[in-house]
């Protein structure tokens, strides 16, 4: 393979975060007339990967080559002129703005010094031509489907850039017939010589249009294979965890088990997660596997009653309950950690101690203040408890490690002294020992006769902690596993079984 | 039709609904006499407004105009009464002054990331202040080149005239159309209220845009001061006090989201003939009293905030796929 | 207990210290400004004039203070003020009691915070347009009450809470100071200030921890409209009538300004209701002074707005990143820092 081949090139590229190592010497190549899936689960460090070679995040170590010259954009702008442009599955175009101008902002033709609107719009026209397009340019942007949004942002970043095309999540918000619009023009682009990385969680799309794909875990390159060599299994068993052949049984298959005590019966909610069955019992971990974007996130959300539900009925020791809000699934003692700890989990800037006592505090109202005496003696107690590590209770927990962070915020829920808690992704982007840490109190719990809900895209932890084990896919639960049936094989068989059966 | 000229649509239907209902009731509404009183009388507010849209449709806000145009009336009071300084070259002074102030204001606003209303707060403040320093009493302006301007008018059929601010501002009006409409300067306006991050990383010259749009909210604050003092041929601290609430008013109402990023220059026109329709009905009337302006502008505020909230929130839903 | 105490009034130190150095700057300047006196069982000097005077804009500043807290702002204070003191006036010279009159004002105020809370919470439309509605048009609906004309009234009784005194300090200190000091009990006593800092910091997040966030936001700006009615009653007894074009007038901005000054982020969060009230104190201390110290009044607006871009600056996130070292916590700055930069 010689050089000239590449277009792009990444070569250990590191990135550290205050407690994290995000990117730890990866390396990337990219061919001309090439698309080149990255994959990974949240976490892995695609998204700090791509931010990397776009200048949104300075590295910390490593080079990056464009057509063998080493480049150090500063910024996306820089980025894209360089030749590099990025399509984002958020459109970051502005749709208060004309097609037109999206396309041409910064270098609208002009004509005696006042933009030439009429010559813009043509021009604008004939661009989207190439890409199948046919569609008013004078109209906002905003008045387009999500789908058309991002062809004309794939135009513009083409046009502008013209050598590598970064798209990040691309088809997370398009149905079948625009992925197939979308990937004809990817196909005419490569054709034309762009390199082209797609970043994605839909394996068939990767299957489909990819020649290549690299697989990040942890911040670490698992590898870099031809797309037609590799086999599905293989591919998750690279994106998930470890080797299959190190199979985890779950010794705790033969555990006690309660009396049941959460019954849903037909719960969904159009658009999030298709209506679903589910029975948990008190001491039970019910783990929810799957792929980024199948519908377990959803899931929790509606458990919790973030979003309402709006068909099947809950009942909680065979009485119908209502949860629909997070305040009156609190009444009935339930608990909710949230994937995105910074925007949905901590308050940054209230202390350790006020974080813990919060959730108890909303729900015993404002009148009945919990006298600081107490507060201090809660928060010293799960501080202790959990180890959060933090100087003081009085620290801004915005300050915190993610992992002391996502602890005090199990520490809010624990105060409220739950019997159903649900953790989405608790051990995400946190440090080893704290990693632990919290797959130990998630035993302790259990055992304690509190029923859990665990999300989590780590399938190897899954397997150590869960007496039973939901597999979710395209927004639907298709497959559970308990007994002995839980190991990480039979997971990553089932999340494959349907996706097989998918594409078939 | 474009859901984004419904608004604009919206103010305009309503100004000739309710110029429609006056005429009903007073005929005499319908001439071209009250018609260039209605230019005439708003003249200062509708240049100082075209300013305001500009701000308004990057996502900002501007609360010093006011506060300049009295600054200007009183620097050009005390120049003209105490040099031998030509009227002109004063106007070219005070127009410096004033944009230089807007600039420094959205320098100040980019560069140290303080909030519009903070920093404008203290500008309204300073200007006022700056104001009072000069002189605390309403100087006259007697300079003869002031008569002169001031009887220059444009005759319409039928008696009515168009004076020199009138024309002044439907000429600004023009000026700020072209702007929004037809420069990159324009489009960089309407992307920084579509949202500075997203515009930034597309390219727009984030500080060089926000200090023009405050300067030339100055600038324009500047010419609506020295159109206020040819109006009341006076300069007066005290002057022009709450312009820019009724600037806000008439650009809310003309269509423009307070949030930034949609709405046309030509609305707020209508918006603030919409609030001269009102008054001079209620001067037409006689027997209605003058809060009933208030209330009124109020209301339309209110249901101009709600339509606009719909359009956002059913073009959202019509985007969604189920 | 002491440690609590402490902290307290570190958290008030930048404050105190501003109002010091004017109060020293003014007594050199113009030596009777400490002088105090009783007459007829009432305290009278320069700095009881300060509390006196500043009174609507405190009473303002503790509503706003909250309001700013759950990061919203209330622009209509002004307006509602005016509606207020006119509803009292009409009210009164229309034969009710005094005891109905207020009844009536302050039902009047809270209704004009329900309408904003509405607005901000349920319609979820930004608080800076939400209550522009009710500043524009609440000028016009005071007008309509008093028709125009400044409403005078003569109820001794009413008048009363404008000019009488108790226990020696003009009945204006007094209710503030109850009014301050039951505010400040109420949401620091309570849980309601906690849970107002979780809303103003992460409303999402404080709505996943079960915190009941409409209600509390809604409480916010009723809070508010509830301190304007106390303010514009006070105003309107203080000069024996209702002028609706007047009173209350540009008060939001001092109102803010005191919220700020007082070191309160205008992105919500952290607050504390007696650090506003003095930075309400140091900007009548500030107008008073250079009253008295001979200054032209003139200056006072140049004064008032060199010392928001001062506090300001020193508040902006640029700037404590770069100078993080020189600023200690909460804008609390020395001139030597001020020179260091």
């Amino acid at each position: 393979m010689q050089t000239n081949d590449h277009i792009l090139q990444a070569i250990r590229i590191e990135k550290t975060f205050p407690g994290t190592r995000a990117l730890d010497k990866v390396d990337f190549h990219l061919r001309r007339g090439e698309v080149h899936a990255l994959l990974g689960e949240n976490g892995a460090g695609k998204s700090t990967l791509i931010k990397c070679l776009t200048g949104a995040y300075r590295r910390d170590g490593g080079a990056i080559l464009l057509d063998d010259a080493e480049v150090d954009p500063r910024d996306t702008f820089e980025a894209q002129t360089l030749g590099i442009g990025t399509v984002y599955q958020e459109v970051n175009l502005l749709a208060n703005l004309t097609v037109a101008e999206n396309l041409f902002l910064g270098r609208q033709p002009r004509r005696f010094g006042m933009v030439d609107v009429s010559a813009m719009n043509r021009r604008a026209q004939e661009l989207l031509a190439d890409y199948e397009l046919d569609i008013d340019v004078t109209r906002d942007l905003a008045s387009y489907s999500v789908a058309i949004q991002q062809v004309v942002a794939i135009a513009r970043a083409v046009d502008l850039s013209g050598k590598v095309l970064i798209l990040d999540e691309p088809t997370a918000s398009l149905d079948a017939h625009e992925v197939a619009m979308l990937f004809r023009i990817v196909r005419r682009l490569k054709a034309r010589g762009l390199g082209i990385i797609f970043v994605t969680h839909f394996l068939e799309q990767v299957y489909e249009v990819s020649d290549r794909i690299t697989v990040l875990r942890n911040g670490q390159l698992v590898g870099t294979r031809e797309t037609a060599n590799l086999d599905r299994r293989e591919l998750i068993a690279m994106m998930i965890g470890r080797e299959l052949a190190a199979e985890i049984h779950a010794p705790r298959a033969q555990a006690q088990e309660g009396p049941l005590r959460y019954r849903f019966r037909n719960y969904g909610r159009k658009g999030r997660v298709r209506p679903f069955d589910l029975d948990v019992r008190a001491g039970e971990v019910v783990g929810m596997a799957g792929l980024l974007g199948s519908g377990r996130t959803e899931t929790a959300e509606l458990l919790f009653g973030a979003h309402r539900a709006d068909s099947g009925e809950a009942e909680i020791d065979g009485r119908a309950v209502d949860l629909s809000s997070p305040r009156a699934a609190i009444r009935h003692r339930f608990g909710f950690c949230p994937e995105d700890r910074k925007t949905s989990g901590i308050i940054g800037d209230l202390s350790v101690r006020e974080n813990i006592v919060l959730a108890l505090q909303a729900r015993r109202g404002w009148t009945r203040p919990i006298a600081r005496a107490d507060q201090n003696r809660l928060a010293d107690h799960y501080i202790r408890a959990l180890d959060i590590r933090t100087a003081d209770r009085e620290k801004p927990i915005k300050l915190l490690s993610g992992g002391n962070q996502q602890k005090a915020i199990l520490a809010r829920w624990l105060a409220t002294e739950p019997e159903f808690l649900i953790l989405d992704e608790p051990t995400r982007g946190i440090d080893v020992g704290a990693h632990a840490e919290i797959v130990k109190l998630i035993e302790a719990l259990r055992e304690k006769g509190l029923s859990l809900i665990v999300v989590s895209s780590e399938i190897e932890e899954l397997v150590a902690y869960s007496t039973r084990i939901i597999v979710l896919r395209d927004r639907a639960h298709v497959a559970e596993l308990d007994g002995n049936r839980i190991t990480a094989h039979q997971i990553v068989e089932a999340i494959a079984a349907t996706n097989e059966r998918r594409t078939s | 039709m474009k859901p984004k000229y419904l608004p604009l649509i919206a103010t305009l239907v309503i100004f000739l609904l309710g110029y429609a209902l006056c005429v009903a009731q007073y005929p005499n509404i319908l001439s071209t006499r009250v018609i260039g009183n209605l230019l005439t009388d708003n003249a200062f507010l509708g240049i100082a407004a075209v300013g305001m849209t500009f701000v308004i449709l990057s996502g900002g806000i501007d609360l010093s105009i006011g506060s300049v145009i009295a600054f200007t009336g009183v620097f050009l009071a005390v120049v003209l009464e105490h040099t031998s300084i030509h009227p002109l070259v004063a106007f070219a002074m005070v127009l410096t002054i004033a944009t230089l102030f807007g600039a420094a204001m959205g320098a100040i606003i980019h560069y140290l990331e303080m909030p519009a209303f903070i920093v404008t707060l203290a500008g309204m403040f300073l200007a006022r202040g700056v104001a009072f320093v000069l002189s605390i009493d309403s100087i006259p302006i007697k300079h003869p080149f002031y008569a002169t301007l001031k009887s220059l008018y444009f005759k319409l059929p039928g008696g009515g005239r168009i004076t020199l601010i009138g024309g002044l501002m439907l000429f600004v009006f023009a000026i700020g159309i072209v702007l929004a409409h037809r420069t990159r300067f324009g489009t960089n306006v309407y992307a920084l209220g579509g949202g500075t991050a997203t515009a930034r990383l597309m390219g727009v010259p984030v500080a060089a845009t926000t200090i023009r749009i405050y300067a030339f909210s100055g600038l324009l604050a500047g010419l609506s001061g020295i159109v206020f003092s040819l109006y009341t041929s006076a300069g007066y601290s005290l002057a022009a006090v709450g312009v820019e609430l009724d600037a806000i008013t008439a650009v809310v109402i003309g269509g423009t989201l307070l949030t930034g990023g949609s709405g046309f220059v030509a609305g707020t026109l209508v918006g603030i003939l919409i609030q001269g329709l009102i008054q001079t009905y209620i001067t037409f009337d006689g027997s209605l009293s003058s809060w009933w302006t208030k209330i009124l502008i109020g209301l339309l505020l209110f249901a101009f905030i709600l339509l606009q909230k719909g359009i956002i929130y059913v073009s959202r839903h019509r985007r969604q796929p189920a | 207990m002491i440690a609590t105490i402490r902290l307290y009034f570190n958290r008030l130190l930048p404050q105190l210290i501003a109002l010091g150095v004017i109060i020293v700057a003014v007594s050199l300047v113009f030596p009777g400004f400490l002088n105090l006196e009783i007459q007829n069982d009432r305290l009278y000097g320069s700095l009881i004039d300060i509390l006196n005077r500043g009174a609507p804009v405190v009473l303002l500043a503790i509503g706003m203070t909250v309001v700013i807290a759950t990061k919203g702002i209330d622009l209509s204070v002004g307006a509602v003020m005016a509606i207020c003191g006119a509803t009292a006036a009409a009210c009164i010279t229309s034969g009710h009691s005094v005891a109905a009159t207020l009844l009536i004002t302050l039902a009047v105020g809270i209704l004009c915070g329900l309408w904003n809370g509405v607005l901000v919470a349920v319609l979820d439309i930004q608080p800076i347009i939400a209550t522009l509605v009710l500043m524009v048009a609440g000028r016009g609906i005071a007008q309509l009450i008093t028709e125009g004309a400044i409403l005078t009234f003569n109820d001794p009784g009413l008048a009363f809470i404008g000019s009488g005194s108790f226990a020696g300090l003009p009945m204006p200190v007094v209710i503030w100071l109850v009014f301050g000091v039951l505010i400040a009990m109420l949401v620091r006593r309570t849980a309601l200030g906690m849970l107002i800092e979780a809303i103003g910091v992460n409303r999402q997040a404080s709505t996943l921890s079960g915190v009941l966030t409409p209600v509390l936001l809604i409480a916010a700006y009723v809070l508010s409209g509830l301190c304007a009615a106390i303010a514009g009653i006070i105003a309107a007894a203080d000069i024996r009538g209702a002028d609706a074009n007047n009173a209350g007038l540009w008060l939001e901005l001092d109102a803010i300004l005191s919220v700020v000054v007082g070191g309160t982020s205008l992105l919500g969060g952290r607050f504390s209701i007696a650090a506003s009230v003095l930075g309400a104190i140091i900007i009548q201390a500030i107008n008073t002074g250079i009253l008295l110290s001979g200054f032209p009044p003139e200056f006072n607006l140049i004064i008032k707005a060199a010392i928001i871009v001062f506090i300001l600056v020193l508040q902006s996130p640029r700037f404590r990143t770069a100078f993080s070292f020189l600023v200690p916590a909460r804008g609390a700055s020395k001139p030597s820092e001020r020179a260091a930069k």
